[in-house]
């Protein structure tokens, strides 16, 4: 790097690398996905397209998990190869924690509840709404 | 670049440590830990989703989301908060071009879509307090108001923090720790949308469903 590049930037002592903050595209690729990933779900859900509400549940968990990823390319500009490929091990690592809390928890609660006695008539009408 | 024990005056200071041949690490090991705090944060939350998890439908015979939910509402929120996060992205665009005033901008306008979602996330709350459904009144109310609560809570400090940096940048300009200190709030903003994809999807959509 010679002296006058240097001195150009001297306003401010950094290294600008290209695509370090995504671009104006990036964004609005991820913004226009986004958009299309939340409109579904709640066009799903508020205009009861599918009758199933099972499928429908799982649509949406698929959708979410899109989304999720959109926004960490498009947003968080995450990619394998940032930090030296250390923010990415963290990610995987904290997904992997996550699912074990989220499915272990739902899992093991679901059971304990199954083999507890039965629940007072009151709350069983409520229930059944 | 490196390796020059003898650097001319006026040069940068030499180097002593072995870089990696992008060079990408102006920021230092700030990011990587700012992200690392991301991790432990989305751990909480993730807690808090298997806490609603489990108890989501004890309603305690008390109200149940469907009872409760409008969802229209929940759509404007989510539209708040994702105008939120390109508007920032665009902050941070201008942030690169080195345009104090478009950055100042486009953050005002961030934390304007910020406020508006904490804004109506509060009148929900109320809304929902009058109707009989305050977090005492079933473990579903308990689990579902310390959700959607923290992720409100996080917004409310980033809103804070946004404030904060604009007088910073206000007063010292892009310097290189108002733009490490923008590049962190960045990640905890676009961090923040990212958990509001898992409340509305789990929280209202699917509680509405069934």
């Amino acid at each position: 790097m010679s002296a006058d590049t240097a001195h150009a930037h001297g306003s401010h002592d950094h290294v600008h690398t290209e695509g370090g903050h995504g671009s104006v595209k990036a964004y609005v690729t991820g913004f226009v996905l986004s958009v299309i990933l939340t409109v579904i779900p709640f066009w799903l859900v508020m205009g009861n397209t599918l009758d199933n509400s099972l499928v429908t549940t799982l649509v949406i968990l698929v959708l979410g998990g899109v989304q999720m990823v959109v926004h960490i390319v498009y947003f968080l500009h995450m990619s394998t190869k940032s930090e030296g490929g250390w923010t990415f091990m963290a990610l995987i690592f904290t997904i992997t924690l996550v699912a074990i809390m989220l499915s272990g928890s739902v899992w093991v609660m679901y059971h304990m509840n199954r083999n507890m006695m039965p629940m007072s008539g009151h709350d069983m009408t409520n229930q059944m709404r | 670049m490196m390796h020059t024990d003898t650097a001319p005056p006026g040069t940068a200071a030499p180097v002593y440590f072995v870089t990696d041949e992008e060079g990408h690490h102006s920021e230092g090991s700030t990011m990587l830990g700012f992200w690392l705090y991301l991790m432990s944060d989305c751990l909480i939350f993730a807690t808090l989703f298997a806490t609603y998890g489990v108890l989501g439908r004890n309603y305690a015979a008390g109200p149940s989301q469907k009872d409760l939910f409008d969802l229209s509402g929940i759509a404007v929120n989510t539209a708040m908060l994702l105008f939120s996060s390109i508007t920032y992205g665009f902050a941070m665009l201008e942030m690169d071009k080195d345009n104090r005033r478009g950055t100042q901008m486009w953050l005002a306008i961030t934390g304007l879509f910020g406020i508006a979602f904490v804004a109506l996330e509060i009148r929900e709350f109320v809304h929902l307090f009058h109707e009989g459904a305050p977090p005492w009144r079933s473990a579903f109310l308990s689990s579902f108001y310390t959700l959607v609560g923290t992720h409100g809570l996080h917004v409310s400090f980033g809103i804070l923090w946004l404030g904060t940096l604009m007088v910073q940048v206000r007063q010292h300009g892009l310097i290189a720790a108002n733009r490490r200190r923008l590049m962190c709030l960045s990640m905890f903003w676009h961090f923040l949308d990212l958990v509001w994809i898992g409340v509305f999807t789990v929280v209202y959509l699917i509680g509405v469903l069934e």
